[in-house]
């Protein structure tokens, strides 16, 4: 009998992984490329490549209510996709899984449709001090148009969250909206419990995963969670495509949030009744050939295995941590105990562009500035960081040569 | 010198290095050198605001001609701003409004003005023809 507690005891063998990846054996500047801007964007294997190319050259057609042989092809390809993802996060249903273009545009839906049906003057909303600024524009933007609070839990000098407060906080808040992954420090925060928290004052947590995904196990009915967003490109699938989960409950109390084809049952010009979920929220023809890449990206890393892929990049984490602490001057901002992902630094007084480029001539691609988390630098006093971020294709030679480029960046630039 | 023979020279002495880190190592030395900007015209109204780092420049008209005088906080960004005020500072509105900017792209750094570096520098070099062209329009009203 086959059993899904197996844990995959194989180690992830990093070289043959590589050759997966063909933008990893490309070169910059006459060096072998060291990407390290995986929390920005990923990069996409064959497998994903393959299934796209497929798509459109055996498949593309319109989706739903196609008599048509390609459209029911097409419709299963996209739908398969949906599957897939409620698969891998652990839905309890297939409709739970709404498409979107990406997590901001998932936050953006909640915003929105939420806002319209439960957000009233004198309200709150909380979200945490270490937001990227797609979780926190649009809840600014809602509050304004409500006149409703923004609740900030705030963060020590570690990057990790204050929670001594939590409860006070969450006093009178209608939603708690905050990111599992902090995408400027690496914070992983304690997701679990803050929710049990929030649920406890029967309030509803959206939980921004995008730098989750793909360095967590996901399962939102262990989480239970109400609502979840995600980027396909974070997670090595293509852009364009994201993914909104909400438990079915929440969905079908919310409004639509964009009218047009798809998400309607009946138009008449005196009244329009909506579809079911998920068309409910999927108005337009929707990224077909996204949804297909996404579900292959997926494919692809389920067939690593997942606790390989996270114990190559615990491994290389720790050992990117130890040897950039060999740079003399050299500062994480950023220290929280449990960290995933990205490590965000400063050398001595190196203004983060100069280390940025320094490191490009020698081929490695790193983040400098804020991250699009302002408040996150101002809390720091600081214009942004440097930010590597490792993916389990990374490797600790190239961590070494990493830290070799900030070395000789700090002697032109010291 | 004028605008164009500045130029020539920077470009001139671009050519005598080999890798990108002699290149590098000049652009750095020049952002050390720069005077650092007085204070008190580290302001908002002088500043250009890139996303990754910051540029203030100031510019004070002088016998009929524009003086430039600017900091960045990044100071591959402040070498590069140095030779923008090289090549430019110290000649009328009329001269600078008119001057075609080529050497960055002949040293190698057109990168640099692209809009998605957002170090400052396209906005600063903008912000130079900007007050030429100010300058030049104040002088010839009557």
């Amino acid at each position: 009998m086959e059993t899904s507690t197996i844990v995959n005891p194989a180690k992830l063998d990093i070289e043959r992984v590589r050759k997966d990846f063909p933008i990893l054996q490309t070169s910059v500047y006459g060096h072998p490329l060291v990407y390290m801007d995986n929390a920005a964007t990923t990069q996409k294997p064959w497998a994903v490549l393959k299934a796209m190319e497929e798509y459109y050259t055996d498949i593309n057609s319109n989706v739903h209510r196609g008599v048509h042989y390609l459209s029911q092809r097409a419709t299963d390809a996209y739908e398969g996709g949906r599957g897939k993802v409620a698969e891998f996060i652990h839905a309890k249903h297939a409709h739970e899984i709404i498409f979107t273009r990406g997590t901001t545009e998932g936050i953006n839906l909640i915003a929105s449709s939420f806002g319209k049906k439960f957000i009233k003057e004198g309200d709150s909303i909380l979200i945490t001090a270490m937001e990227h600024h797609s979780n926190i524009v649009p809840w600014q933007m809602l509050c304004e148009e409500r006149k409703a609070i923004l609740k900030v839990i705030p963060i020590n000098e570690d990057g990790e969250l204050i929670l001594d407060e939590l409860d006070a906080l969450l006093n009178g808040v209608k939603l708690l909206s905050m990111n599992w992954i902090s995408n400027a420090l690496g914070t992983v925060n304690p997701v679990e419990k803050i929710i049990a928290a929030a649920h406890r004052q029967g309030i509803p947590v959206l939980l921004d995963a995008a730098q989750a995904v793909q360095h967590m196990d996901v399962d939102v009915q262990a989480l239970d969670v109400d609502f979840l967003a995600f980027s396909s490109h974070k997670i090595y699938g293509p852009t364009g495509i994201g993914i909104l989960y909400g438990k079915e409950e929440w969905l079908n109390q919310l409004p639509p949030y964009q009218g047009g084809g798809e998400m309607i049952k009946t138009v008449t010009f005196e009244r329009t009744t909506y579809n079911d979920l998920p068309y409910k929220f999927e108005a337009g023809t929707p990224d077909m050939a996204g949804a297909v890449g996404l579900g292959a990206a997926l494919d692809y890393f389920q067939g690593l295995g997942i606790h390989a892929v996270q114990d190559a990049e615990k491994e290389l984490m720790e050992y990117a941590t130890e040897a950039m602490q060999s740079v003399e001057g050299l500062r994480f901002i950023g220290k929280a105990r449990n960290r995933a992902g990205v490590l965000s630094f400063l050398v001595g007084d190196i203004h983060p562009f100069d280390m940025g480029e320094i490191l490009d001539q020698q081929g490695i691609a790193v983040r400098t500035g804020h991250h699009c988390a302002q408040p996150v630098m101002d809390r720091y006093c600081i214009p942004g960081t440097v930010r590597a971020s490792l993916s389990f294709y990374n490797t600790a030679a190239e961590v070494d040569r990493l830290v070799t480029g900030i070395r000789k960046a700090v002697s032109l630039l010291g | 010198m004028t605008i164009k023979e500045e130029q020539d020279e920077i470009i001139a002495d671009f050519e005598f290095f080999g890798g990108w880190e002699d290149k590098y190592e000049y652009i750095i030395q020049m952002g050390k050198e720069l005077p650092p900007l007085d204070e008190k015209y580290k302001i908002e109204e002088n500043l250009i605001r890139g996303c990754q780092s910051r540029v203030w420049l100031h510019a004070d008209p002088k016998d009929g001609k524009l003086v430039f005088t600017a900091d960045s906080d990044a100071v591959i960004t402040k070498g590069l701003v140095s030779m923008v005020i090289r090549v430019l500072s110290d000649h009328t509105p009329k001269e600078i409004a008119e001057a075609e900017i080529y050497f960055i792209d002949a040293i190698g750094l057109r990168d640099h003005l692209s809009p998605t570096r957002s170090n400052g520098l396209l906005s600063m070099l903008k912000q130079i023809k900007l007050y030429a062209l100010a300058f030049q329009a104040k002088s010839l009203q009557p």
